[in-house]
């Protein structure tokens, strides 16, 4: 299969002197003030997936993300977005276009005081024609449901409807990936359904790509692939399933396994032959009934 | 009773278009040092129904007493009703503005009127409670971590020592270990200090953990009011008005209806593990 | 409540007044003020509130939005009319203790008045009529010549639309903010001027410090939209102008010309 996105040895990390004044003094360059956040980090996305990356806050999984569109450069190796090497300035534009990134805070990342324009803003800058950007605009907006709301204030909307427009700003674009910074984090579980549907149907439906971080357990059960980070190491990358069936590694990290799983491995500790690869309540429920079945006659 | 409430109400915009009654009809009870835990989705009258408590919203109709005293009466210092009954925003890192920790977390106590022994030692003593490091308190707030900056705001208004701790989703927005954190804390707190604990959540898994009562809010409205058993025991009715149960819950309900003659009112992990074994003695027999 | 602070002003509606061009509103509004300042006599400036008037009526509005406009300038109103009342010299018509009140000046002050109720209920009815953003697209569309000159005319345009977006989310935080330091027993309306001014404190503080947050995030998400400032730009909603926008434009010349010409009674 085809990547859309892959990273090479990336290394990335914060100092605190810039890069100029580092190039200045690179003999004497004090190796000690940098924070290094990831060394050495290969990953690869397929075009068409549905991968979550999960981690704790401060793993480094917002600091990757951000590095798969030219926002963040690689400080060593190398990132390629939708074919094109990221430190290539030339292709920055190129690059946004096809790998569009949607942010936590859906209040700061919508410019316009009306939907629809607000929707129409990377079209703006893209310089579109005129109709083409009319068909776009309501395109988008149908694919997140949000039309009925196109002359809306964004502050009339609720959170789930303000990241659904924002959704809808980034797919206007027509990108074939869609990285998704901890989208839900801020959204009442309401809100949060209506985004894991939206952005699970453009996945299927519409074929992009979709990399979403986050730290909900109960999303990445719904991806195709978890990949799971910690201190800026990529420590499992698998199937949902065969992820969560790490209950201890997990929760050694600080991370949480859906209550179902937890439950198997509770249950396997009290001596039941219990599968950890069950991650939702209707595995878990089928499992429970054949266990009765067994064992009740 | 700590807290009463009696018919209250409370309509947005009265007399305009945008007329709404965000909380309607409350009667209420809380008894002096439960921890509970109120649900409810955007909209069903929680944040309003809170505000009521320490003063910040005054009811269209109905009484709130706090303490055995009506605190919307005219002989009431509303001031002196705040400083009794603490209430922490919704991201209340977002209201830090002191240049140190320590200052930032002393506000509270100062506007009190304390003695600066007593606001260090209040500071100190709250600080330790939410794992705010010695070495942290003459630093800058704003460098801080957003978890550290969480815990800061809520230790500003844990250092007033409510009789009443009112927290609006504590944990919105942290990680599973964040928020494991700051509930564990909360449950500290709330031992330790004897007090009456309000938290409000959206997640079900959360609270049912830890409260000791669950209050659930739907449409301004009182749905009930009830020790975690007797309120899981309707998770049908809780999942009809759009509230998520537990997961677990949801298999015991998923088992009744593939006819598995089992209790539905299982909210933990543990007691789900528990149930599960106690049904194969009864019925059958343990592998 | 900071909540009932109302912004913008835009009042929708479906009237003729709505649906012109907003460019030539505003030129039309700057023909109007300056038809104001050339009239010279009540029977000049007559024919300018003639005109406003008339497009007031065309508006379909209803008249208490003008009287609501006007509140604000009361004190203005009538601190310029009592120093014209009293400090023009002439044929004195009442007289108490040393001020006189001169025929004159009862003429000036009421001319005043009246020019600057003209003026107000003027530019509001444009406010009334136009939504804040068609206002800046407008705005930026004029200035656009300007861009020769170095004039930032885009990113003018931009400001003003973010901001326009962020008023409603910045007075929520505000009022979130004060709701929160109240609860921490800050006292924000008693106390002497330097106290509350020193309550304010706590509000301005996060205020600023989210502001500036916000503005980071927002800046990094425009990138990603690529953002580039105004060079090469397209528009969604490009604003038409039409045979109605031209004959507005050309009633309000003849009601200048108008004034100009019924100016000469002053001079009978």
């Amino acid at each position: 299969m085809e990547n859309i996105i892959k990273t090479q040895d990336l290394m990335f990390y914060y100092s605190d002197i810039s890069d100029e004044e580092q190039q200045e003094q690179e003999e004497n360059a004090p190796k000690a003030e940098k924070k290094m956040i990831f060394e050495d980090l290969d990953l690869e996305i397929e075009k068409g997936s549905f991968t979550v990356i999960l981690g704790h806050n401060g793993c480094g999984k917002s600091t990757l993300a951000k590095h798969f569109n030219a926002i963040l450069m690689p400080c060593g190796g190398k990132v390629y977005s939708a074919g094109f090497d990221t430190s290539d300035e030339e292709k920055l534009f190129d690059i946004r276009k096809r790998v569009g990134m949607v942010f936590q805070n859906p209040d700061n990342q919508i410019v316009a005081s009306v939907v629809e324009e607000d929707v129409a803003f990377a079209l703006e800058n893209m310089g579109v024609e005129q109709g083409e950007m009319r068909r776009r605009v309501d395109d988008a907006l149908k694919a997140v449901g949000m039309y009925d709301y196109r002359l809306h204030a964004p502050s009339q909307l609720s959170g789930g409807q303000k990241q659904r427009v924002a959704i809808a700003g980034i797919i206007a674009m027509r990108p074939s990936c869609i990285v998704l910074d901890e989208p839900t984090a801020m959204l009442d579980p309401t809100g949060r359904s209506e985004v894991l549907k939206t952005v699970r149907r453009l996945n299927r439906e519409e074929g992009i790509t979709i990399v979403l971080i986050t730290h909900y357990m109960d999303e990445a059960a719904q991806a195709d692939r978890v990949v799971v980070m910690e201190e800026g190491k990529i420590i499992l990358d698998d199937r949902p399933e065969n992820v969560f069936s790490n209950v201890e590694l997990l929760q050694d990290v600080g991370l949480d396994v859906p209550q179902s799983t937890q439950l198997m491995y509770m249950m396997k500790q009290n001596g039941f032959d219990a599968d950890t690869h069950i991650i939702n309540e209707k595995e878990a429920a089928d499992f429970l009934f054949e266990l009765f079945k067994r064992q009740v006659n | 009773m700590m807290i009463k409430t009696e018919k209250l109400t409370y309509t947005y915009s009265q007399g305009t278009p945008f007329e709404k009654t965000a909380v309607n009809g409350v009667d209420l009870e809380i008894e002096e040092g439960t921890l509970v835990g109120i649900i409810g989705h955007t909209g069903s009258g929680k944040s309003t129904l809170i505000q009521h408590f320490n003063g910040l919203i005054k009811p269209t109709s109905g009484k709130v007493f706090i303490d055995g005293e009506d605190i919307y009466d005219k002989s009431v210092n509303i001031r002196d009703v705040r400083f009794k009954v603490g209430l922490v925003f919704q991201y209340p890192e977002y209201q830090i503005f002191e240049e140190t920790v320590f200052k930032d977390i002393a506000y509270g106590p100062k506007n009190m009127g304390l003695g600066e022994d007593e606001i260090k030692e209040r500071v100190m003593q709250t600080a330790e409670l939410l794992g705010i490091s010695p070495e942290l308190m003459e630093r800058s707030p704003f460098e801080l971590s957003g978890g550290q900056k969480r815990r800061v705001a809520i230790a500003g208004v844990m250092a007033m020592r409510p009789k009443v701790l009112i927290l609006d989703e504590p944990t919105a927005g942290l990680d599973p270990k964040g928020r494991a954190m700051i509930f564990g804390q909360i449950r500290d707190y709330h031992e330790k200090s004897g007090s009456t604990v309000l938290v409000v959540s959206h997640s079900m898994e959360d609270v049912a953990d830890f409260a000791q009562k669950i209050l659930v809010m739907d449409h301004g409205k009182k749905f009930c009011y009830a020790t975690p058993p007797e309120v899981f025991a309707r998770a049908e009715e809780i999942s009809a008005i759009g509230l998520s149960v537990p997961q677990v819950t949801k298999i015991f309900s998923l088992l009744r209806e593939k006819g598995i003659d089992i209790r539905t009112d299982v909210y933990t992990v543990p007691f789900a593990v528990k149930t599960i074994k106690e049904y194969l003695e009864k019925e059958g027999q343990l592998p | 409540m900071i909540k009932d602070i109302t912004i913008g002003q835009y009042f929708p509606g479906d009237s003729p007044v709505h649906k012109l061009d907003a460019r030539f509103k505003i030129v039309i509004t700057a023909i109007f003020i300056i038809m104001l300042f050339s009239a010279d006599n009540f029977i000049s400036l007559g024919a300018a509130l003639l005109f406003f008037v008339l497009s007031f009526a065309v508006s379909k509005l209803p008249l208490k939005l003008i009287l609501k406009s006007m509140r604000p300038i009361v004190p203005v109103i009538v601190i310029t009319s009592l120093l014209n009342l009293f400090f023009i010299d002439g044929v004195t018509v009442i007289s108490i203790w040393k001020i006189n009140i001169t025929q004159q000046g009862l003429r000036t002050s009421l001319f005043m008045i009246i020019r600057l109720i003209a003026l107000i209920s003027g530019s509001s009815l444009l406010t009334y009529t136009t939504s804040p953003i068609t206002l800046t697209d407008a705005i930026e569309q004029m200035l656009k010549p300007l861009e020769k000159i170095k004039f930032p005319a885009h990113e003018l345009a931009m400001m003003m639309t973010i901001a326009l977006r962020f008023i409603p989310t910045l007075i929520e935080e505000t009022d979130k903010i004060m709701s929160a330091q109240k609860a921490r027993g800050a006292e924000l309306d008693s106390g002497t001027f330097i106290e509350r001014g020193k309550a304010l404190i706590p509000i301005l503080i996060p205020l600023f410090v989210s502001s500036f947050r916000r503005a980071e995030e927002l800046a990094l998400a425009m990138e990603c939209r690529c953002y580039n400032g105004g060079e090469g730009r397209t528009k969604l909603k490009v604003l038409v102008s039409g045979g109605s926008d031209f004959a507005a434009l050309c009633t309000a010349i003849l009601f200048w010309c108008a004034v100009l010409l019924l100016n000469v009674y002053t001079y009978l």
